[in-house]
């Protein structure tokens, strides 16, 4: 048996409801009952260990790197929530299987509550941060399913939106808080943070964290000013407010005060913060609730209300109140629930909730009335009834408080003037519903509910008069474990007992029965005073809100991403210039101490023709053919530089790329427009051309800066090996085709990806033939020249030649697959401009697909090799052999993998070539009237 | 020397970023054809200027670190497959969008006082 269990279960239980509801409602519900059952009994198996003090605490690790695991822990707080939540829930499902009528789907339904039940076990046995958020995050989402559960209402989704969102923001806040906590203390480990109580108090940002931590817990229990999410949530089905707003979801918040109180508390923010918020929230709940005519809408503030006073209770400066606040936790989940219990009672068999319809059903319903009367005396904290032990626990602590100082008599009186209000709603719910005359215009005549809708009722109610007679026997190991472990130790001496003698706290207690009675026999002149203000509905306010939101969200969202990508690169260039001036200010000097190379007449003129023909290229790049041209000429530049500074491969490669890449261009500007249309205003070339000289700039001084610098280089070891270990003497090529030999294999993948890619785009390119050129000249109409078919069908050989050479010859000198590949290629192409597409199809019957993919594979063929050698992948063999007539020569596997390289060069320049050639040849239009 | 190719880069980044913050795909290209040139030259740099010293064994003594030019080989001929995707990419855009523009669409008159800063 594994502690994982418990709120696994329920998880694989929400399965259980959809597959059985086929099988009729109450199979449907008892199949769904199942996991809960078996979760509470595992629950209850451990509880003698729990309440002897011996926590249980299970993990596994999930992803240790970052400090995840998944890890719960069962102790006297946990124990307790998992009680009400898995006990409560048991009732809720026998409930609701006679709440929902024969439309709604109860499969769905049961799914639902099942997975919020599972949150809820979940955020109480985490004992993690993170995973205990998470779980947070999941009783918000399903509660929205819960609480919009009849999506056909409007009231119902606008009811689950807002909760979602109030109680979401909250979650988000909350992992902000974790995440510091985690951050603080080094881990996420609930133990380990729960021990770090000082770390955290008495870190800078300590009030940071209680604020977003606080900011989680207020929206989740519906603290003011948060509180107004609650009463529209009502909007769900009854047995949804019996469980989530009153036992479980709105505990939640609650339960995170607990867990934190070791680590948080103690301080004065947390006392101000929380003591006071709780204080507003249980003086607005009870005043509201007194006005409200909808039955849940009554019981909705009043739980405001109640929650308000544990979270006061959580905020005193004591450790008692700690206690109290832990034994009404329980106390109210039993009453409220089992009174929106009743509520959805008296709502399904009388049709409706107004209570200024709804009169003198005692008649009617007298058992349920009966039932009704006892939860509502424990609410309004009568003696006998389990509400009145920890109100006057509390009013206990109130009279000790001394932190407001010499105004700290005001909380007592407060805490009495909102339970006298407690004792007038809770009075009202009773007189006007069961008494108070005649009912007026019901829906249905109202009578007793089915026999076992009333029974989780009765249980309840049996609580609250078992723990409000017999308080120690029943709750008191419970009580003690579970306010050990929020008090983190030792739990204060404290007696529960029906009679503490006649002390001040039962003053008070019988002011508040006093103050209720004549507030409610006065509520008629109340209800006319508070007719005078204007209502407002939390519902339109959030509304606009919302909408406001979004509207300035999208506003600045069309100002930001205005679709211009001129504009997007603009300012991504401008922020690399901001991230890199900061540290380049920070180089005092450029210069370093390596001695300049000599300049001579060759480089200056070469640097001179580029400069101005980069230049060129800008000032007409309005006119495309013209800037090519002089682009290519940079670009051979580029080469002879690489030719000057001992870079024969480079060269080479840098040659053969650009008369590729030009034939490409020219290719390409066939069907792009030949000019370009002048729409940049001054302005803006101003902007570009200052932003593009200081990154040009920047880039020259970095440039400068490191090759004035000595040279620390990797390179001796290739150097030093490249003979001997990878058996050549070119090292730039072994270093392609041996030791970085993978990194090579990954180029020549993304050559061929790109190849394909092209392959692909041109495939399906619909794109219109110009007829002419831009000033209106037909195209020539000798698209072969005589001359250029003999001299290239001659050259071919020769060119092929030349390439075998150069990639034989590759392993020891300037050479290789790369080069040797682009030769091969230009040759090709050089046919394919002499003969055309259709002369070349029909006597080069290669795929150059097929041709990629044979050259990657001949690479990595090459690669794996090695692997039937027990080598590692692509290691390299290379040994001397002698025949006669030709001599003493080499061997090497590089040599395949330069092959592989080498095809997969070619395939790709020819798939990217002779596919553009294709379109621009195919059925090129005639211009009939220059002919 | 130094000063001199470091002056060459900066020109050619100049260029190839003016280039790139054109309206029109091809002028794009060609700077980002431009660009490919300056990061080259740079790369290469960073192996510091060797005349006579081709890293061939047996040829010198003082030889040009490999290691960059390595990079930089397979860098030109990425740079190609690179410059014909992104060409190609234009006359697809050109094709189903009708303009050549790289926003798709040619700025409208009455938006560009506001693009424009």
């Amino acid at each position: 048996m594994s502690l994982f269990w418990i709120p696994l279960l329920p998880m694989i239980g929400t399965l259980v409801p959809l597959l059985s509801e086929r099988w009729g409602r109450s199979i449907c519900a008892l199949c769904t009952a199942i996991a809960p059952a078996i979760a509470l009994t595992m629950v209850l198996a451990y509880m003698p260990s729990v309440l002897a003090g011996q926590p249980i605490q299970q993990s596994i690790e999930w992803i240790p790197l970052i400090g995840l695991e998944l890890s719960f822990h069962l102790d006297g707080l946990g124990l307790l929530f998992s009680l009400l939540i898995l006990g409560i829930g048991l009732l809720i499902i026998l409930y609701a299987r006679y709440y929902l009528s024969d439309q709604d789907s109860m499969g769905r339904f049961y799914a639902y509550l099942i997975l919020f039940m599972a949150a809820m076990l979940g955020i109480v046995l985490s004992n993690n941060l993170i995973q205990l958020w998470a779980y947070w995050e999941l009783t918000s989402i399903s509660s929205f399913l819960l609480i919009g559960f009849w999506s056909h209402s409007s009231n119902a989704r606008k009811g689950a939106r807002m909760a979602l969102t109030v109680t979401g923001a909250g979650g988000l806040a909350l992992l902000a808080g974790l995440l510091m906590i985690g951050n603080i203390v080094g881990s996420y480990d609930l133990h380990t943070v729960l021990n770090s109580g000082d770390l955290i108090r008495e870190n800078p940002l300590y009030p940071v964290i209680l604020v977003l931590v606080l900011l989680g817990a207020f929206t989740k229990s519906a603290q003011f000013p948060f509180h107004f999410w609650l009463p529209h949530a009502m909007a769900a089905p009854t047995p949804v407010s019996a469980y989530l707003h009153s036992a479980t979801m709105v505990k939640a918040g609650i339960f995170l005060l607990a867990r934190f109180y070791p680590i948080l508390a103690g301080t004065e923010q947390w006392f101000l913060m929380v003591s006071l918020t709780g204080l507003a929230t249980l003086l607005l709940g009870a005043y509201i609730a007194l006005f409200k005519h909808d039955l849940k809408g009554l019981l909705a503030y009043s739980t405001i209300s109640h929650l308000g006073l544990i979270t006061l209770l959580l905020g005193m400066d004591s450790r008692l109140a700690a206690v109290a606040a832990i034994f009404h936790v329980v106390n109210h989940a039993i009453f409220k629930a089992s009174l929106f219990m009743a509520a959805g009672i008296i709502d399904h068999e009388s049709g409706s909730r107004d209570m200024r319809k709804l009169n003198g059903l005692w008649k009617y319903m007298p058992y349920t009335a009966t039932l009704a009367m006892v939860a509502a005396a424990s609410m309004a904290g009568v003696p006998l009834f389990n509400g009145f032990l920890s109100k006057e626990m509390f009013f206990t602590e109130t009279l000790d408080q001394s932190a407001l100082g010499s105004l700290s008599w005001m909380i007592p009186v407060l805490a009495t003037i909102g339970a006298m209000f407690a004792v007038a709603y809770s009075i009202r719910f009773i007189h006007d519903v069961f008494f108070n005359g005649e009912p007026i215009n019901l829906p249905r005549t109202p009578h007793e509910p089915p026999r076992y809708m009333k029974v989780p009722v009765e249980i309840l109610v049996g609580l609250c008069l078992l723990v409000g007679i017999f308080p120690q026997f029943m709750m008191g190991d419970l009580l003690t474990s579970a306010s050990s472990a929020v008090l983190g130790g030792a739990v204060p001496t404290y007696s529960l007992s029906i009679w503490h003698g006649f002390n001040l706290p039962f003053v008070m207690s019988l002011i508040a029965m006093g103050g209720g009675l004549l507030i409610y026999h006065n509520r008629r002149s109340l209800f006319r005073f508070q007719a005078q203000f204007p209502e407002t509905d939390a519902k339109l306010v959030f509304d606009d809100t919302i909408k406001l939101v979004i509207e300035k969200a999208a506003h600045f969202n069309g100002w930001l991403e205005n679709g211009s990508l001129q504009r997007y690169m603009f300012w991504m260039m401008f922020m690399v210039l901001a991230l890199i001036t900061v540290p380049i200010m920070n180089l005092n000097t450029t210069e370093g101490i390596r001695p300049e190379t000599p300049l001579n007449n060759v480089m200056s003129a070469g640097a001179a023709l580029l400069c101005i023909c980069a230049l060129a290229t800008v000032i007409w790049h309005r006119k495309r053919v013209i800037a090519l041209l002089m682009l290519s000429v940079v670009g051979l530049i580029v080469s002879i530089s690489f030719a000057i500074f001992s870079a024969p491969d480079l060269a080479l490669t840098q040659l053969l790329v650009e008369v590729a890449t030009i034939i490409l261009l020219l290719l390409a500007l066939f069907l792009l427009p030949q000019r370009t249309p002048k729409e940049s205003s001054p302005s803006r070339i101003m902007r570009d051309l200052s932003i593009s000289a200081v990154i040009g700039g920047v880039v020259g001084t970095i440039s400068y800066a490191i090759m004035t610098k000595p040279l620390v280089s990797i390179s001796d070891f290739f150097l030093d090996n490249s003979k001997t270990g990878g058996g050549g003497t070119n090292v730039v090529n072994v270093i392609l085709v041996d030791f970085r030999g993978f990194d090579t294999m990954g180029e020549i993948t993304v050559l061929g990806i790109a190849a394909l890619g092209i392959y692909k785009l041109l495939a399906q390119m619909h794109i219109a033939m110009p007829t002419s050129d831009i000033d209106g000249r037909s195209w020539a109409r000798d698209k072969h020249p005589m001359m250029l078919e003999v001299i290239s069908q001659g050259l071919l050989p020769l060119a092929l030649l030349v390439s075998a050479f150069i990639f034989l010859r590759g392993h020891n000198l300037p050479g290789g697959g790369f080069i040797a590949g682009l030769i091969t290629s230009l040759a090709l192409i050089q046919q394919y401009v002499a003969h055309g597409v259709n002369w070349m199809k029909v006597r080069l019957k290669v795929d150059y697909q097929w041709l990629i993919g044979s050259g990657l594979f001949i690479a990595l063929a090459t690669g794996a090799g090695s692997w039937l050698f027990d080598r590692p992948f692509l290691t390299s063999w290379f040994d001397y052999f002698t025949l006669p007539i030709i001599g003493k020569f080499e061997l090497a596997s590089a040599l395949l993998f330069d092959l592989g390289v080498y095809l997969t060069v070619i395939g790709a320049t020819l798939l990217i070539l002779a596919n553009l050639g294709k379109i621009t040849t195919g059925e090129r239009p005639k211009q009939t009237e220059y002919e | 020397m130094e000063a001199l190719y470091a002056l060459c880069v900066g020109v050619l980044t100049t260029c190839g970023i003016f280039l790139t913050l054109r309206g029109r795909t091809f002028p794009v290209v060609m700077g980002m054809t431009m660009l490919s040139y300056a990061v080259n030259l740079f790369l290469f740099a960073s192996g510091r200027l060797t005349i006579n010293g081709p890293a061939i064994l047996g040829f010198s003594v003082n030889y040009a670190d490999p290691l960059p030019q390595a990079l930089v080989l397979t860098a030109i001929v990425i740079g190609f497959a690179m410059t014909a995707f992104v060409v190609i990419l234009a006359m697809r855009a050109r094709a189903d969008l009708g303009d050549d523009h790289v926003d798709g669409r040619a700025p409208d008159s009455s938006e560009t006082p506001k693009n424009q800063s």
